[in-house]
């Protein structure tokens, strides 16, 4: 299945220097890979196993998931605002397929 | 490298019950994470619940203790199951720029079990916390 509604969550106000806590969300299954359907038949894994959040172009965090990440996988993780600038976090499953999404550092 | 055994929630030399002997899978994990490193216990505060009555969806923070500067910081955290039919649940990369060593996520627990979670610093040294999770229901299909 294709992930979807990705959320970005960043504080109201912030200024730069402080360190926010960047939350993120996405609608996916995380299909195991172990379980099987009605007839029997097992049900093919498929995951989003990489997330990369970047500030302007650069990497600020990435994590790989395994099956072990519940449905919709919740991720947040912390950061030293260093200005202006624009957060962009991409998801990606094990077809390959991305979903990107970007919020604005409003900064004070 | 050392193995997994003298870091068991119940380290004092009693075999553990067979519901805590961690699998296969995990210990495999645990080599290749640990690498030639000797985990340290401390600095790791990881919040998960006592009992999970759903095992589908457990939520859990783990935090180090770290300054996060150029010259001392957490490199990766590694989140192991012991007991799920694939160990490995995540791996977390920080630098400096996160000036906090701290992440939130939701996990599955096949079981109850020991989380294991293994940090590597900038300096190569590495630290290892476990925490014993009660399970009421399993992750279903996990």
């Amino acid at each position: 299945m294709t992930a979807t509604g990705p959320r970005i969550k960043l504080p109201d106000t912030i200024k730069t220097g402080d360190v926010i806590e960047v939350k993120t969300l996405i609608r996916h299954e995380m299909e195991t890979g172990n379980r099987h359907d009605k007839n029997g038949n097992p049900i093919p894994r498929d995951i989003i196993n990489s997330f990369i959040a970047k500030f302007d172009g650069n990497e600020v965090f990435r994590a790989e998931f395994g099956p072990g990440i519940s449905a919709n996988p919740y991720l947040a993780f912390e950061m030293r605002v260093p200005g202006p600038g624009v957060i962009e976090v991409t998801w990606t499953d094990d077809h390959g397929v991305s979903v990107v999404a970007t919020a604005p550092l409003n900064v004070a | 490298m050392i193995g997994f055994a003298p870091f068991l929630a119940r380290a004092d030399g009693v075999a553990p019950a067979a519901e805590f002997v961690p699998s296969q899978d995990f210990k495999d994990d645990f080599a290749k994470v640990v690498g030639g490193a000797t985990p340290v216990r401390g600095r790791i505060t990881v919040d998960l619940p006592e009992t999970a009555d759903n095992g589908n969806f457990v939520p859990i923070t783990i935090a180090v203790d770290s300054p996060m500067s150029d010259a001392d910081h957490v490199t990766a955290i590694h989140l192991l199951s012991t007991a799920n039919p694939h160990a490995h649940v995540a791996t977390f990369h920080l630098s400096p720029i996160n000036a906090i060593a701290r992440v939130q996520s939701r996990m599955r627990l096949a079981k109850t079990q020991d989380v294991v979670v293994l940090a590597a610093l900038s300096g190569g040294d590495m630290l290892i916390s476990t925490t014993r999770v009660k399970v009421t229901i399993g992750g279903c299909g996990i």
